[in-house]
């Protein structure tokens, strides 16, 4: 950059300079900004047009269908309990689909992982392969996979549970093998040198290093996942989002089953999160003595 | 944990220790044994078993051979004599009246050729099929008498499926189904037919090379245009419904930021003084992310109607207790000492902010923005199919209708491509603008815990 063989820069020359390379950054970073305000704007009006209701007229009516609900739930008051109750089973079916699919994904995921770390593959040569299967497996949403299988195996809590494992699988993948570049390899050496086979190198010398961020991950992994297979009843998978589908379609009269759902949903997604939260806390910073 | 208690006697060090491995021991029986259990319980809670009965190996094979492959219908109406030639059927693929593939020839009574010498003849009064290896099969319509059908000697193989009022034969080359009121042959293709000229188009049927000489001859808009119009495939739809999508993972990520920016000062120790205000804000983000996106959507998708908008407002909701959280970790990490010495040379609250914290928290707050981008172009996928937006939309149109499957093939390959492209676009511009480099820096240090990304 700077010439050695010229005469020293006096100091309005560097000042100038300086000046310069500010107007430039400055002159860049508006640049940025405007063209980052214009997508926002044009965005934002294209969504309006395409949009059934408009912006202005909705959003005078977001609370209406909140308020509406809980007009109803607080009128039927005391039949909310029986509904929790009732819809406690689908609830469970929600939470088993995140769990299965999460225990299944982790599972694989771990698999993907090691067969994509470097000085952990058994087949070096199929590192990019593997990083490809997981990056795949992560493009898909779970929607796409649930429809599918919905069609071929019935609707029912199987087809999400694939459809879910399938991406929490490549998502797992990808943060387990980042967690994998920084174990040290030195245990695998050990056990190498004492002849064992590649499961033993992986379970003894890997695992225990790696395994509380592992867990960390996959907590985290299961909160998402709860939400995700809630979306997934919506379209036809079971559990509590077909049942929340099922009070809607219904209309007026039924909304305090939709105020039960709405109700279990909520507090089992920030019970999980706070329980999460705390247990990740413990993993990844250790119990506080 | 461990006790350094020097009372102890080197028996009872061992024991301890003994009794430590065994513990360990159990434990490493005990964790797999519950997880075997818990997957057991759930085989059995999922009806698995039962599901195998239920589920459809036909609608499987449909589905994977329709998805690579296309079927031209020719029909013949009993009544009319009529014959018409249509590509799945669908009137936007029919050939115009009185034209036909070369491997039907039209007449009085119209030959059809299946190849491998299976051969169907829509005659006036009786139809044939000759299979190889099995005879000729006739089957005579009639008002009164229903599908009289005809067939070889012997036992009636399983793929023909023949009563009085119908007769259906599946064979490899094709099929062919005779009722009292038309008959219908079958042949099925490999490929995506029509996929860029549908055939009321002149450019149906031309090869690459001809293409490019007439596009260089000046007709380029018009097959452009011919493309884009395509009725069969909508990829003027499809293209507008893919940027619907990226449209409301944009709207919805970036608005969501702006939104949580400000509030999330408020929810932080060293910016907010005022407790109560602080306490309030972080229990608002809460709230938002603990009412989850499925109930945002649907309570939005009320007040505003189906289409994109909804589906970025619900991202923005969604998002914005995710980043408040997220943004006032970050905020509350802030080193106090730059924003001293940006205040030391007489900066006023405004510009101690844009030079003191912004800065710091910058590569953050963009990391973070940029992997949310990319996964809420997937959430914005899902969303569309519920409030009805984008390809989600159009991808379950074109499952419900349980036949378009290449359609669905195209979709499906068009969202992992479209996933993948924004996955790598983000993990491009994370590299440039956070670190700076421009070439493809190994990327060891991540900025910040990503400990909240989907």
């Amino acid at each position: 950059m700077a010439d050695l063989t010229a005469a020293r820069p006096t100091l309005d020359e560097i000042r100038e300079q300086y000046t310069d390379h500010t107007r430039r950054k400055r002159l860049y970073g508006g640049i940025l900004l405007a063209v980052f305000v214009a997508m926002m704007v044009a965005g934002f009006r294209t969504a309006d047009d395409r949009n059934a209701g408009s912006f202005g007229e909705g959003f005078t009516r977001i609370f209406d269908y909140p308020a509406e609900v809980l007009a109803e739930a607080a009128e039927k008051a005391a039949q909310l309990p029986g509904h929790v109750v009732h819809f406690f089973p689908a609830l469970v079916e929600t939470l088993n689909i995140a769990a299965a699919s999460t225990l299944v994904g982790a599972v694989v995921g771990t698999l993907l992982s090691m067969l994509a770390t470097r000085g952990m593959a058994p087949w070096p040569a199929l590192i990019p392969l593997f990083r490809r299967i997981s990056d795949i497996c992560r493009a898909i949403p779970e929607i796409v996979i649930a429809l599918v299988l919905i069609f071929v195996l019935g609707g029912g809590p199987v087809p999400a549970m694939i459809a879910i494992a399938i991406h929490t699988a490549g998502a797992l993948g990808k943060l387990f093998s980042e967690v994998n570049e920084n174990a040290s390899l030195k245990p695998v050496e050990g056990l190498t040198s004492v002849g064992a086979s590649w499961a033993q190198r992986m379970a003894l010398g890997v695992l225990p290093q790696v395994g509380p961020n592992y867990v960390s991950y996959a907590l985290l992994r299961f909160e998402i996942n709860i939400r995700a297979s809630a979306i997934l009843g919506f379209v036809g998978a079971g559990g509590i989002g077909y049942e929340l589908k099922n009070a809607m379609s219904w209309g007026q009269g039924r909304y305090d089953e939709a105020a039960a759902i709405f109700l279990l949903l909520f507090v089992t997604i920030v019970a999980v999160d706070q329980l999460s939260g705390l247990l990740r806390d413990r993993l990844t910073h250790g119990a506080k003595a | 944990m461990t006790t350094f208690d020097t009372n102890l006697t080197p028996a009872e060090l061992k024991q301890e220790a003994a009794q430590l491995f065994l513990k360990k021991r159990l434990l490493s029986f005990v964790l797999p044994a519950a997880v075997l259990a818990y997957m057991a319980y759930v085989f059995v809670a999922f009806d698995v078993a039962g599901l195998w009965q239920r589920a459809s190996l036909e609608n499987a094979r449909t589905l994977v051979s329709d998805s690579y492959s296309y079927k031209t219908h020719v029909t013949r109406d009993n009544r009319s004599g009529a014959v018409s030639v249509a590509i799945e059927g669908e009137r936007k693929g029919a050939y115009p009246e009185g034209t036909a593939p070369d491997w039907v020839s039209l007449g009085e009574t119209t030959v059809i050729d299946l190849e491998d010498g299976h051969r169907v003849t829509l005659g006036p009064e009786t139809i044939e099929y000759v299979i190889p290896g099995y005879g000729t099969v006739r089957a005579t319509p009639s008002r009164s008498a229903g599908v009289q059908a005809e067939l070889p000697a012997g036992e009636v193989p399983e793929w023909i499926n023949s009563s009085k009022n119908r007769l259906a034969i599946t064979t490899d080359a094709g099929r062919l189904t005779v009722t009292r009121n038309r008959a219908e042959v079958f042949r099925y293709f490999t490929g995506w037919e029509l996929f860029f000229f549908t055939l009321d188009s002149p450019y149906y049927g031309l090869g690459i090379g001809e293409l490019l000489q007439r596009a260089a001859g000046g007709e380029a808009g018009a097959i452009l245009h011919d493309v884009w119009t395509n009725k069969m495939w909508r990829h003027q739809d499809v293209a507008w419904a893919i940027a619907e999508t990226l449209l409301m993972a944009f709207l919805g990520t970036f608005g969501a930021g702006l939104i949580a920016l400000p509030l999330a000062f408020a929810a932080t120790r060293n910016f907010m003084p005022f407790a109560p205000l602080r306490f309030a804000m972080r229990r608002l983000f809460d709230f938002v992310r603990g009412v989850d996106s499925l109930i945002w959507t649907v309570v939005l998708a009320r007040a505003f109607g189906p289409g994109p908008l909804t589906g970025a407002l619900a991202i923005l909701v969604t998002d914005t207790g995710t980043f408040g959280k997220i943004f006032s970790e970050a905020l509350e990490n802030v080193d106090e000492k730059q924003i001293e010495g940006v205040a030391s040379t007489g900066a006023k609250p405004a510009q101690r902010y844009r030079f003191g914290v912004i800065p710091q928290i910058t590569p953050v707050l963009l990391s973070q923005l940029l992997y949310f981008l990319e996964s809420n172009t997937r959430s914005a996928t899902i969303i569309g199919a519920i409030t009805g937006g984008g390809i989600g939309l159009l991808l379950t149109q074109a499952i419900i209708t349980q036949k378009d499957w290449e359609e669905v093939a195209y979709y499906i390959t068009l969202i992992i491509l479209m996933v993948m492209l924004m996955d790598w676009i983000s993990g491009w511009l994370r590299r440039r603008l956070i670190t700076g480099e421009t070439g493809s820096a190994k990327r060891k240090t991540r900025a910040g815990k990503a400990m909240l990304l989907p």
